[in-house]
């Protein structure tokens, strides 16, 4: 597990590093941009935004009853539903259904939940081999890294370095660099993994509780055959994804695609129901859902930082953060980057190691702004930061107050002490005014790039008294 | 694993969340009725737009559009279901003219025809069960007959639609359908053939699912 | 981003609230503000004793310090006079945070009643005071940096810009990536330096690429930064509070 308390060290790096600079800011223009043009109407918009807000939050409020009946549906139309309390337990139950078959080989949709819990090494250390086959993870995977962006994985690569990495790991075909030629290699070399694959594993978008339906959102096929194709599907999502109804899917459908790539509907919506039926000819005869908790529970006691779990992961809020563009998803060391990682990671790992993520925003509030189911980021950031350092502990968030430091505490405290003392303060900003030629022309890191700030010659309060606004 | 599934309900029912009252959202009166020509403009112009074939036909013409795209795509097979419900028309079409493409069926189940399935069909192609038309979707239930992987598997997907199915939103279909009184095994939404952006965010076409997807609309 | 507010008619008198950052840097600005409400022939009341909205501890997590200092603000504001501030993170902080910094404490309600109340400068010239402004300047060519919490927690953009257009004589300009933050962020720029740099000379490039003479923002934090950043290379852009920008341009005495 990688932590986040080199944050600093790894931003610097990617600031330091023009290729990733580039291959970023490249990729989340294109995406600000088809976002604004699909969804231009902004009526529209914010309607929708208010609808699907309101369906997550409905959904939230009645989270133990819709998973119930979820559970129910699901095991009536023959879906074996798994809870797992922690990401060990989620692993262990994918690892038990592949001995049960005797199975040795899987290959993997996109399931940013089987990120969480690092299922690839897990079930690599138990000799199975998990194949990503989603061309973004495929490509994250073959260079052994991790997705620096959750719905476009290998974002930071460009198409030389992704050419450059093909050629490193297959040299017998030929050489490309036209995404196309690439996409096509993938394809081609994925083709047989989806055949001989014992288990296809999923992530799921939207489970639907009315019904007992597992919905699954794509692009490029990879998930419909992760889904279809191999005799077990297991799909792994959080307990949060379920939704109450049918009708809550086709608005949350419309506005995640929309949100996320500005296409008008992704290419395939998948809507899994039950395994094989007899008489069916395909589809997989057993199809497992394992609802993994890891701290989602906790989260959820708190009528806040409830809201944290409304997440769609559409990947808007990274694709509008000043912050994230500039250092990339790598920086961050968590399973989700950006401002909803900063949200969710330090919730799930503690503030103790994570702590310093809530810290790495301006709170511009650009986050918030496009969030299509109204999650208020940066209320939510603010929030961790004052369970990062505050000073009595109610062990409701994990690490908390770990993040607290003396000197800085002290600070705090002195700002408080003069600013909650008028004369004191009046008469410290006096003094500052008269020995403003005293100030440093060196302020740490500031000036580094800046001129330093120039202090007036006279205070407000005396300009404002001279002008007759005081009210003494 | 019963205790995490209690454990978990537990945790969730200790302390009911709270939610500040929801905005309604504001109602949207989406100039909703559109006439039928209205909407298989749309749906053309929307499934066109994502590098997907539309050819608009007729219920005589059909089967003869379908093969001669076939040829003009040299294709030298095409999967169908031979018990579903497009079987009666291609059948009597290729029986009338020569008889290329081949056509061919898979019977029993998936585990006795993968391979070929996947090394040796060039094309698909199955019925449509509704379209949307403001998207430009595909609706399918896949059957007994036309099973899912004719969609997904063969490099070209060929899928007839009956115009008169085509339905403005996604909303109206699950609505008006009732859709939440039985769902099948598999429900798919399609709109368009495979593509992916994860190199550039430049779309590639044809990644792991059909290159091309050919839809004929008969009206 | 805020729904649509209603607003009340003129009134006889308001409460100015300056910050402690205009206090020492740009004083100026929070005077011009003043000057130009009351031009408008309503009563500017300066209550002494404001220090700071709190804000920096808020954002720091620091919420008791925050709380003590928001606190002793409440006493400025004792009738139920219309609070104008001139920065848009003040503003933010006193209208959607204070609630929450106040929540289940005895000045829940007093708090809420003064959030109410509170109005950014540009928005109450714009959609109390109904200003009309004559430029009395010289040709200038102005690119606008609002800043984010005018931009998105007040959702006052586009007062600030209709404000502008009210000056003949001055050219609005648009620099790249105009509503993207520049990267100041109270504590952000001291935590992580290096991010706040990169931002800041992002958003100064941006700024003299537009050739643009005055740079005018509606945040003393944004102004700092950017005029900063921009004086730090040598350009010669003038920054300044839109408040001080409009009353230097409008004020007969100032020209
Ligand atoms: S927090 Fe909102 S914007 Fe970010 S990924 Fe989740 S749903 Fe999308």
């Amino acid at each position: 597990m990688q932590t986040a308390s080199d944050f600093r060290q790894r931003s610097e790096e990617a600031l330091g590093n023009p290729q990733i600079r580039r291959n970023f800011r490249f990729a989340m223009d294109g995406l600000m941009a088809k976002r604004r043009a699909g969804l231009s109407d902004p009526r529209e918009r914010e309607q929708l935004r208010t609808q699907c807000a309101g369906i997550r939050v409905n959904a939230l409020s009645k989270l133990p009853e819709l998973l119930e009946q979820l559970e129910g549906n699901c095991t009536r139309n023959g879906i074996q539903v798994h809870w797992a309390e922690s990401v060990d337990e989620a692993n262990n139950i994918v690892l038990e259904i592949m001995r049960q078959h005797d199975a040795t080989r899987m290959i993997k949709g996109k399931s940013m939940v089987s990120e969480e819990m690092e299922l690839n090494h897990f079930l690599e250390d138990h000799d199975i081999e998990c194949l990503e086959s989603d061309l973004g993870e495929y490509i994250v995977q073959l260079a052994g890294e991790t997705p620096s962006h959750i719905i476009a994985p290998a974002i930071h690569k460009n198409r030389h370095e992704i050419a450059e990495l093909f050629r490193q790991k297959f040299p017998d075909i030929p050489f490309e660099e036209d995404p196309e030629k690439l996409a096509r290699s993938a394809r081609e070399i994925l083709r047989e993994k989806f055949y001989k694959a014992d288990v296809g594993l999923s992530g799921v978008n939207f489970a639907v509780a009315e019904t007992g339906t597992l919905c699954l959102v794509e692009n490029e096929g990879n998930g419909r055959m992760c889904t279809t194709v191999p005799p077990v599907h297991i799909a792994v999502t959080g307990i949060e994804k379920v939704v109450e109804q049918l009708s809550d899917i086709p608005p949350l459908l419309n506005l995640l695609v929309r949100s996320a790539t500005g296409q008008h509907i992704s290419t395939y919506f998948n809507m899994i129901s039950s395994p094989r039926k007899p008489g069916e000819k395909d589809g997989p005869q057993e199809v497992h859902l394992v609802l993994p908790d890891n701290e989602r529970s906790r989260i959820y006691e708190d009528d806040e930082l409830i809201n944290t779990l409304r997440c769609i992961r559409c990947g808007a809020c990274m694709n509008h953060c000043p912050v994230y563009g500039r250092i990339g998803g790598h920086a961050y060391g968590s399973t989700i980057p950006g401002p909803i990682g900063s949200v969710v990671e330090p919730q799930k790992i503690g503030l103790d190691t994570l702590g310093e993520l809530p810290t790495a925003s301006t709170l511009c509030g650009a986050c918030g702004e496009v969030c299509p189911v109204r999650i208020p980021l940066p209320d939510l950031l603010n929030r961790l930061r004052y369970e990062g350092v505050r000073n009595n502990n109610d062990g409701k968030v994990k690490g908390q107050s770990e993040q607290r430091k003396g000197t800085e505490a002290w600070i705090w405290k002195s700002w408080s002490w003069l600013h909650v003392q008028p004369m004191l303060y009046r008469l410290a900003m006096r003094t500052a005014t008269r020995l403003r030629s005293l100030m440093p022309r060196k302020l740490g890191p500031w000036t580094d790039v800046r001129r330093p700030p120039r202090i007036a010659a006279r205070t407000l309060h005396e300009l404002a008294r001279e002008k007759g606004f005081d009210n003494a | 694993m019963h205790n995490a599934r209690d454990n978990i309900l537990n945790r969730l029912r200790r302390q009911r969340p709270e939610f500040p009252p929801q905005d309604e959202p504001a109602s949207m009166d989406e100039g909703n009725e559109t006439t039928l020509q209205q909407r298989i403009e749309a749906f053309t112009e929307k499934l066109r737009s994502v590098r997907a074939e539309v050819h608009l036909t007729t219920e005589q013409d059909w089967c003869h559009k379908l093969q001669e795209l076939c040829r003009k795509k040299e294709l030298d097979n095409l999967l169908y279901g031979n018990q579903g419900p497009l079987a009666e028309a291609m059948e009597k079409h290729w029986n009338s003219d020569d008889s290329t493409p081949r056509l061919v069926t898979l019977n029993e189940t998936i585990e006795s025809w993968k391979e070929p399935l996947f090394n040796d069909i060039a094309a698909a192609v199955t019925s449509v069960r509704t379209g949307i038309a403001q998207v430009g979707t595909l609706v399918l239930w896949p059957t007994l007959e036309e099973p899912r992987t004719y969609s997904l598997v063969p490099p070209v997907h060929f899928a007839v639609l009956h115009a008169d199915k085509l339905y403005n939103t996604f909303a109206e279909v699950v609505e008006e359908e009732a859709w939440q009184e039985g769902m099948p095994t598999n429900a798919l939404l399609i709109s368009g053939p495979s593509k992916s952006a994860d190199i550039e965010q430049t779309l590639s076409y044809g990644v792991h699912g059909p290159t091309e997807l050919v839809a004929l609309l008969v009206s | 981003m805020e729904r649509q507010r209603h607003y009340p008619e003129k009134p006889g008198r308001i409460y100015f609230f300056g910050t402690c950052l205009v206090d020492l840097l740009y004083p100026e600005a929070s005077l011009a503000g003043m000057q130009l409400i009351q031009r408008e022939g309503v009563d500017v009341i300066f209550p002494k004793d404001q220090t700071c909205c709190g804000q920096p501890a808020w954002n720091s997590g620091y919420r008791d310090e925050a709380r003590a200092v928001a606190l002793a603000q409440l006493k400025c504001f004792p009738l139920d006079y219309p609070v104008v501030v001139p920065s848009g993170s003040c503003a933010g902080m006193m209208r959607h945070h204070y609630p929450r910094l106040f929540k289940n404490t005895p000045q829940e309600q007093q708090v809420q009643a003064l959030a109410n109340r509170v109005y950014k400068l540009t928005e109450f010239l714009v959609h109390v005071l109904k200003i009309t402004l004559k430029d009395l300047g010289t040709p200038a060519k102005v690119a606008l940096h609002t800043s984010c919490s005018a931009r998105r927690e007040m959702g006052v953009a586009e007062e600030h810009e209709a404000l502008l257009q009210q000056l003949g004589n001055v050219e609005l300009v648009e620099q790249e990536r105009k509503a993207e933050c520049c990267g100041f962020g109270g504590t952000f720029a001291v935590k992580h330096p290096k991010i706040s740099a990169e931002m800041v000379s992002e958003k100064a490039e941006h700024i003299s690429n537009t050739s643009a003479d005055t740079l005018v923002s509606g945040d003393c934090g944004c102004l700092m930064n950017i005029s900063g950043r921009l004086n730090h290379q040598a350009e010669k852009i003038k920054g300044k509070h839109i408040a001080s920008f409009l009353w230097e341009r409008t004020n007969a005495d100032s020209q």
